[in-house]
């Protein structure tokens, strides 16, 4: 009897898991979905920062974004979300074209920075990159002291003056909250930090050349839970002066950090809508299934 | 009425599958409550006026252990969107419930208290279409919380105005036994004090609806008049 029982049970979680499988299968992007406009978030109040305009990308002959339209809003926190291989990393990395390093890609479209199309000719990378400053998932401080990894944009930019350097390392130190930790040991060196307080140190040197945007590309998913929670905190009070765009895996954290998501699926932007409306009630069904655990 | 596809974690189907047929089971119950006290009324049955109050603590009992259900979810899953909406359309449905769980037994008590003061049926037999009505409300609320129908849930919510006239016409009613003959006035109050209730038993009916409507359009009826409800749930 029990064990009839039991081989009835694992018989069910087999066809579960069949079906799971083929629900998965199925999940091709319905044309409807493509045909209703993805962008739901109403930004008639804020200030433009990034334009992205049908925009295209290519590693070689794989398509990754297939004809992007999305507006980030200044002094906001948005964030990407959406299942392994979505294109999130990609649009985000399209954003200070830290995709240049990969050869055979190709873009089609345009991205703009301020009205001013990131992808021209005219762009100097380097200035770009400067105004659009990047953290990884992993925190990758150089093998130096912590006040030289603050300083090293500012030196390289040409600074000299130990006045002007240590106030904004300090500065900077402060607003990626971590002065208070490190402010006695400002010499030592800063791979000896915590991972929590490498990723922070980080940010301060993201912030310390003073950028207009941060992409944070999975900035806590390496980290414990208490410093995932002082890095946004750190993102709520930088929204204040940086325009933020996360890619994140962590739905929750998506929607308690940003004001804005975009969710995407295989390289289409799905919905991009106010994240409050989009946690409760979004606009696509398969946004729905994505945030409720159904399928991706 | 919608249909929802299942959850890649078959546990957190389970879950709130569970925690959905345990609010029809005290829906049942309530029902079952609700349909006593208005027979123990009408028919001056105590022995069902009995049971009606015995079991009051059954429904409470069911409330606090979907109450429990529900935060160890919210704790241990966050859902979010449609999951998010159920949770919170199931907590407010199961205060509802408890409280119409409340006032079927308040009738059951003034059945008991009508009977054994001999009150003149002429006094209470308006109060029959009133509990048919209530009762139907609250079977058919709880229906389209089953089945997730949110045009169901508006077209019970719309009855609800109607238990409101009839809360008037009896009180015009009893104010004129009690003007006839002052002797009159403790029954003519057990009778309003259950006609209220039944009054009552329709708003949360109602609420149920609301909730229902939130749960599957994702929009928030509360406060609006009928009209306003039919254009947000068919826009």
């Amino acid at each position: 009897m029990l064990q009839s029982s039991i081989s009835q049970m694992s018989r069910n979680d087999m066809n579960q898991q069949e079906e799971q499988q083929r629900n998965v299968r199925t999940h091709a992007i319905d044309p409807d979905i493509i045909n209703k406009p993805s962008n739901r978030a109403m930004l008639d109040n804020e200030k433009i920062c990034i334009e992205v305009n049908n925009f295209s990308f290519y590693y070689g002959h794989n398509q990754a974004l297939k004809s992007v339209n999305l507006k980030i809003p200044e002094k906001r926190v948005t964030a990407f979300i959406g299942p392994s291989g979505c294109g999130k990393s990609t649009l985000l990395r399209c954003f200070n074209r830290m995709n240049d390093l990969i050869d055979h890609v190709r873009v089609e479209g345009e991205v703009t920075l301020h009205a001013q199309n990131i992808f021209d000719k005219s762009v100097n990378v380097s200035e770009l990159r400067r105004r659009v400053g990047m953290v990884f998932q992993k925190p990758n401080p150089f093998p130096k002291s912590i006040y030289e990894n603050v300083a090293y944009g500012l030196r390289i930019q040409g600074i000299k003056n130990r006045r002007v350097l240590d106030e904004a390392v300090e500065k900077s130190l402060r607003s990626a909250a971590l002065w208070e930790e490190v402010k006695d040991r400002l010499d030592a060196n800063a791979m000896g930090l915590s991972g929590g307080q490498q990723q922070r140190l980080v940010i301060a040197r993201a912030i310390a050349i003073e950028p207009e945007v941060l992409l944070l590309d999975e900035p806590a998913s390496a980290l414990d839970p208490i410093s995932t929670l002082k890095i946004e905190e750190l993102i709520y009070e930088l929204k204040s002066k940086y325009t933020i765009v996360i890619v994140t895996h962590n739905m929750q954290q998506a929607a308690r950090v940003s004001d804005y998501t975009a969710y995407m699926y295989l390289g289409e932007l799905i919905e991009f809508n106010d994240t409050s409306t989009l946690f409760t009630k979004p606009w696509q069904k398969m946004t729905e299934d994505y945030i409720t655990g159904r399928h991706g | 009425m919608t249909s929802i596809s299942q959850h890649i974690s078959k546990q957190f189907d389970n879950d709130l599958e569970n925690i959905r047929s345990q609010v029809l089971a005290m829906g049942g119950l309530v029902e079952q409550q609700l349909t006593g006290s208005i027979t123990a009324l009408i028919e001056s049955d105590l022995e069902i006026a009995e049971n009606v109050i015995k079991s009051e603590f059954n429904v409470n009992r069911f409330e606090v252990s979907i109450d429990e259900e529900c935060t160890r979810i919210l704790a241990k899953r966050q859902p979010a969107a449609v999951d998010l909406r159920l949770i919170m359309a199931v907590i407010k449905t199961i205060t509802d419930l408890e409280r119409i769980g409340d006032e079927a037994e308040k009738i059951a008590r003034m059945a008991v208290r009508l009977s054994e003061k001999n009150a003149p049926k002429a006094y209470y037999i308006g109060l029959k279409a009133m509990g048919n009505l209530v009762n139907h409300m609250v079977h058919d609320a709880l229906d389209a919380f089953a089945r997730m129908d949110s045009r169901a849930a508006l077209s019970v919510a719309s009855k609800e105005p109607t238990s409101d006239d009839q809360y008037v016409a009896i009180l015009r009613q009893l104010i004129t036994y009690m003007m006839e003959d002052p002797r009159n006035i403790t029954s003519s109050m057990d009778v309003i004090w259950s006609a209220r209730a039944m009054e009552r038993i329709g708003d949360h009916a109602r609420n149920i609806c609301e909730y229902v409507i939130y749960f599957v359009e994702g929009k928030d009826v509360r406060h609006i008049s009928i009209e306003e409800m039919e254009k947000e749930v068919n826009s």
